[in-house]
């Protein structure tokens, strides 16, 4: 139909037009939206950057891992139910996998079992503190997720044989041969050499809180002789077949160390099976938290915003009501009357978008460039959501005061004044 | 007021087929409590190539009949055929287009709009009428030319004079080439020697086979008129034509 793309046209143009002719007006009602597109998109973006960080820090870990510790994940207010429990044991992870190695069709692959503690590692004049070490033997080599930047894991032989060789991370490895190979270098660890034999590549930190690279491996025999067994934080990390059945693998895990334990049945459970999906459960609600309080707290600058949009288009009908009479009386239908101005509030509110847009892209690079591990995500569909959420506050704001000007009584319209 | 200048050398066209028809029609208001009888009765034809005027003093229904005539609104009761179709049942949009195509508004005030140039102004009608932009543009252009200012069609209102903004108005309310003309005291706004100028453009335009009708109160603008309706107290008192 020509005549509703002319009215169409003619519609943008009047709303242009009155853009143009109350620049001022228009400008702080487009702030309002401005900041609330702002508010809205920089929260989105923190968000998605949470979940995509999340989601990477998961993967560090490895979503196919059981964890066998003396202590639930979490918060225990019985506490008194788990201190006397027995800690994890190097020969649990032995009993373990025979268990696992005699069931058939078992959902389990093989039990590690580890142990960690943060020390100092030297090399030459240098120094790294904290270093997060833990020990674990060859086993180890189904469970590490990063690959090697250079070197290897040490064989089962070496493991075994408590010989005296490390595996570092990327940053701890950088910060004690700066610009040079690690493979075949000596360490310092508790007053003892090791000799390095690979190091990981940089895989980030996790959560943001803990860095995967700054970490050493020794094997079980060497990191038990230099610092013994610290009871509280032995785990066995249990590896699973199938990420998808990790019902099953729980149950049968359970059953299993229940014999590695020699529980009479009735008994309790003298250990908590931790990891696989119960981390990702756990923070679940926390990320829907923040992003609905989020969301909520934004969407109300946005909603400010919507209101000026709807006051500015209440105001642009009454001192335009004479107009409207006189476009009535000359044949606009009320599709056109209210199509004008649900045109000008809509043009009001994609400028205050795409602004806005234009604000958080700017934000987003500098938090970018300051601080690279902030988690912020700027991605397309953003732009896409945010644009359809200005345009929805257009169309929704304008619409009751557009509707109204379209219902108006031509001839009440004209005498107008 | 300048006494009223004498009409000369009139012709009087011969009536063509039958445009409004009114029987019969009421309109009533409601202002809070009281009822106010705008229209009590009143039973009208309006023929093609007619110069009418319709006269009254304030609150004899005049403004009513003009609205109701526009089909700006619509009667409480009673007939109305504007060529034929009934007005009188008409929703908005309907009376929105036969407002569009049947009858140009010239206004007391002008109504133009501020921020457009004359040929804009003039183009409304034609952009509600789905008319493309270039018979939008030519036939605009030629309504302006024909009122005399061919030569200011890129002014916009406060660069015109009153009694050019009047002609705007005019080829405005021309351009859809509508079957009636409405004119709402025309020469209201306008001091007497321009009002003389807008209304020998009317005499002109009924002369080239326009319907005009008028509304006013000053006796020097219905005289121009070849048929006078006289309103008071919502009926009609007379009507009769000119002298």
């Amino acid at each position: 139909m020509d005549r509703i793309f002319y009215e169409l046209t003619e519609s943008v143009r009047i709303a242009m037009a009155q853009v143009r002719a109350n620049k001022m007006r228009s400008a702080l009602t487009a702030l309002g939206v401005i900041i609330g597109i702002v508010a809205v998109t920089l929260m989105g973006t923190a968000i998605r950057g949470i979940d995509i960080g999340f989601n990477k820090s998961l993967a560090m870990l490895g979503d196919d891992v059981l964890y066998v510790q003396k202590w639930p994940w979490g918060n225990v207010e019985d506490w008194w139910n788990y201190v006397n429990r027995p800690p994890l044991k190097p020969e649990d992870a032995v009993a373990l996998n025979r268990i696992i190695a005699g069931t058939a069709n078992s959902q389990l692959e093989i039990g590690v079992f580890t142990d960690a503690r943060s020390t100092s590692v030297k090399a030459g004049g240098e120094s790294v503190n904290g270093v997060y070490t833990f020990g674990a033997n060859a086993d180890y080599s189904r469970f590490l997720v990063a690959d090697f930047q250079e070197g290897r894991l040490y064989s089962a032989t070496e493991s075994d044989s408590a010989r005296q060789v490390c595996v570092l991370g990327f940053d701890v490895a950088q910060a004690l041969f700066p610009g040079r190979s690690s493979i075949g270098q000596k360490v310092i660890v508790q007053g003892q050499p090791f000799t390095v034999v690979g190091v990981l590549v940089k895989q980030g930190s996790f959560l943001g809180l803990f860095s995967m690279d700054n970490q050493m491996m020794l094997p079980l025999g060497a990191y038990r002789k230099y610092f013994g067994i610290r009871d509280d934080n032995t785990q066995l990390q249990v590896k699973v077949k199938d990420k998808n059945k990790l019902d099953e693998a729980r149950e049968e895990l359970t059953g299993a160390m229940r014999r590695v334990r020699g529980l009479a049945p009735g008994e309790r459970d003298n250990f908590s099976l931790n990891g696989g999906d119960g981390f990702k459960k756990q923070l679940e609600p926390i990320k829907q938290g923040i992003a609905f309080a989020g969301l909520f707290i934004t969407g109300l600058s946005l909603f400010v915003g919507a209101i000026g949009i709807m006051n500015i288009t209440f105001v642009s009908v009454r001192e335009r009501t004479k107009e409207i009479g006189t476009r009535k009386a000359l044949g606009a239908r009320r599709r056109t009357i209210l199509l004008q101005f649900l045109i000008e509030a809509v043009s009001i509110c994609a400028a205050g978008g795409v602004v806005g847009l234009g604000v958080t892209y700017g934000m987003c690079m500098a938090v970018k460039t300051a601080m690279p591990n902030f988690p912020l995500e700027f991605s397309v569909s953003l732009v896409a959501i945010s644009m359809t959420v200005a345009i929805a506050t257009g169309i929704i704001s304008g619409f009751v005061p557009a509707l109204g000007a379209s219902r108006l009584d031509p001839v009440v319209a004209l005498r107008y004044e | 007021m300048s006494p009223p200048a004498p009409v000369e050398s009139r012709i009087l066209r011969p009536v063509g087929p039958l445009v409004i028809s009114i029987e019969n029609v009421t309109k009533l208001y409601h202002m809070g409590d009281e009822t106010i009888h705008a229209l009590r009765g009143v039973s009208l034809e309006i023929r093609r190539n007619e110069y009418l005027a319709i006269m009254g003093p304030s609150g004899s229904g005049k403004s009513t009949l003009m609205n109701m005539l526009g089909c700006l609104d619509t009667p409480t009761a009673g007939k109305y055929e504007f060529s034929g179709q009934d007005v009188a049942s008409m929703v908005d949009d309907e009376l929105a287009d036969i407002r569009n195509r049947e009858i140009g508004f010239v206004f007391q005030t002008f109504n133009l709009l501020a921020r457009s140039d004359a040929l804009r102004n003039v183009e409304l009608p034609l952009i509600y009428g789905g008319i493309s932009p270039h018979d939008r543009h030519e036939r605009a252009t030629a309504a302006l030319v024909s009122v005399g200012l061919g030569d200011r069609i890129h002014h916009r209102p406060n660069e015109l004079s009153g009694g050019q903004r009047q002609r705007v108005a005019i080829a405005r309310a021309l351009v859809n080439r509508p079957s009636i003309i409405l004119a709402d005291e025309p020469t209201g706004n306008l001091d007497s020697k321009t009002g003389v100028e807008i209304m020998a453009l009317f005499e002109d335009l009924y002369e080239k086979g326009n319907t005009l009708i008028v509304v006013t109160h000053e006796e020097s603008v219905a005289r121009h008129a070849r048929r006078i309706i006289r309103l008071r107290d919502g009926l009609i008192e007379s009507d009769a034509p000119a002298d």
